[in-house]
């Protein structure tokens, strides 16, 4: 790998989850660096988004699913030293499908920060100037502030939840196929985005693009069957897969 | 055109025209009924009726009506809005969820004179009330209850999934979520709730005839909560217009009295159905962003 001294942000060990009878994730170990980009690819059903939806524990309201094994954030088990809703405040998510709710642009941005106690109208003004900037849609959105978010393009809601989510100041974001319901000009917006937003966080992206994860992600975890098959630096991944099963996911052998 | 495909469409036009005429005839029968009792109370109608005397007119019976309603609403909605909150969000499946929606199902499908019997073995036999404006209400209340709790749960489980995941990942509480996106976001579909279940008390007579009494004196400007004749007195017999109607009818006195006060419970249901419509609409369409 290219920059072994990048910082872990999470540290998973022995990971293994389970819908009732069903292993979903079979003894995951891998660290993901901070400040980076890491792309989680594999065939529908694989488990990655099961596996990012444990690093913000969003499986906690899903019924029968049992988790064994540690996963560390800056050195603190999630599951057993953190409080889900401190780490929500941290670990920020966006979603497949754009979900800004029915309410206005200025609202949906402001959300996080109010139910976290901000109520100063000044404050919040400030943190819906600059989470929208953050995002790159500030100077497309900021004369129509007051009109409903259901009002935005499928592209401009996602910004928007990237915004919404940022508002909260978190550290990581976690984000499952923000794209794939969203045009290709929009894509393109979101993936230099997302590249912009690695200075300032840790970003972990589910996708079904194998271009994607190679046009954006520093590094590469491949899911097959609930097993991480191979995880190493993109460029690495994509030139030389260590495993067969990589190499006939990525060349689209099968999948 | 061959003999087959021209036949297709004899039967496609007859059968277009069929559902014209089904729909015309309910059209006509609601104009034409609606118009009868609305301008026949009318104009059968002599100006005094319209007073607030304690008989021979129908202001009083109109404010009680008003005024019941109101209380059972106060009482209803709370209730029923976190009943269904709590089947679509908290409950969990299992032996007493299920239970606790055969119940509901079957309160929504009692007869309303079997309420007002319960309401009177208990608000007044049990609770020793007297016959009340309360006692009726808190019947109605009852009557009420179910609809707007399925009308609730309806509307959040018809609300985008997404909606309330983001609302978690964003770190905010179940609470949180429920009372700041999904609730307003189903404020439009409740209110439809909220309006049937007024609706079913405008008109309801049955549970009110043990329960409210006939009271019509009232006393305007007594605003001493305490006293029978004071209008805002909860505890005081009250004759509501559909009650009214029942016992003028029963009483075969004054059916002049009797069509007006029918007229003017029917107009209030459709204004009130009216208005309360524009005003759901107007926050969807607030909502889904046709406006700013």
């Amino acid at each position: 790998m290219s920059e072994e001294k990048a910082k872990a942000k999470f540290s998973i060990h022995g990971l293994n989850l389970r819908y009732q009878n069903f292993h979903a994730l079979k003894n995951v170990n891998m660290d993901i660096y901070e400040h980076k980009i890491t792309a989680l690819i594999g065939p529908s059903g694989c488990g990655k988004s099961t596996f990012l939806k444990t690093l913000n524990r969003m499986n906690d309201f899903v019924k029968g699913v049992t988790i064994e094994g540690k996963i560390q954030m800056d050195e603190k088990d999630i599951y057993r030293q953190m409080d889900p809703i401190e780490l929500r405040n941290k670990v920020g998510m966006v979603f497949q499908q754009p979900n800004p709710f029915p309410k206005s642009i200025y609202d949906n941005v402001a959300y996080g920060p109010r139910i976290c106690g901000i109520h100063k109208k000044a404050q919040l003004d400030e943190i819906v100037e600059k989470s929208l900037k953050q995002a790159a849609i500030w100077d497309e959105l900021k004369d129509r502030l007051h009109r409903s978010a259901l009002s935005l393009s499928g592209g401009q809601q996602q910004r928007l939840c990237i915004a919404r989510t940022l508002a909260v100041e978190p550290e990581v974001i976690l984000m499952d196929e923000p794209t794939s319901a969203l045009d290709p000009i929009s894509t393109t917006k979101i993936e230099e985005l997302a590249i912009q937003l690695k200075e300032k966080y840790t970003i972990i992206i589910v996708t079904h693009n194998m271009q994607q994860a190679s046009r954006i992600s520093d590094y590469t975890a491949f899911f097959l069957l609930g097993e991480v098959v191979e995880y190493a630096a993109t460029t690495d991944l994509f030139a030389r897969p260590q495993d067969a099963r990589t190499e006939k996911y990525i060349t689209g052998r099968f999948g | 055109m061959s003999e087959r495909i021209k036949r297709a469409k004899r039967i496609d036009r007859i059968m277009t025209g069929v559902f014209y005429g089904v729909a015309i005839f309910f059209l006509v029968l609601l104009a034409a009924f609606a118009g009868k009792v609305i301008i026949g109370g009318f104009l059968g109608a002599k100006p005094e009726m319209f007073g607030f005397e304690r008989q021979g007119t129908i202001g009083n019976q109109l404010f009680n009506t008003l005024y019941l309603v109101f209380v059972a609403l106060l009482c209803s909605v709370p209730i029923g809005v976190f009943a269904g909150i709590y089947l679509a969000v908290y409950a969990k499946q299992g032996i007493l969820t299920k239970f606790l929606r055969i119940c509901i199902e079957t309160l929504s499908s009692l007869p309303s004179i079997v309420v007002g019997l319960f309401g009177y073995l208990v608000f007044l036999v049990f609770l020793g009330m007297g016959k009340s404006l309360l006692a009726g209400a808190l019947s109605v209340s009852i009557l009420t209850l179910p609809l707007l709790t399925t009308t609730t749960e309806d509307a959040i489980r018809g609300l985008p999934k997404g909606y309330f995941q983001g609302s978690l990942a964003l770190g905010a509480t179940k609470w949180q979520s429920v009372f700041h996106v999904i609730l307003p976001a189903c404020i439009p579909r409740i209110m439809t709730g909220v309006i049937l279940a007024a609706g079913r008390g405008f008109g309801e007579a049955a549970a009110l005839l043990y329960t409210t009494g006939s009271g019509s004196t009232l006393r305007w400007g007594n605003w001493d909560i305490t006293s029978p004749t004071s209008p805002l007195n909860l505890m005081r017999p009250a004759e509501t217009l559909s009650t009214q109607i029942w016992n003028l009818q029963i009483n075969g006195q004054d059916r002049a009295l009797a069509n007006l006060a029918s007229a003017v419970l029917m107009l209030l249901v459709l204004v009130f159905n009216l208005a309360a419509n524009a005003w759901s609409r107007n926050i969807e369409s607030k909502n889904s962003g046709d406006q700013s």
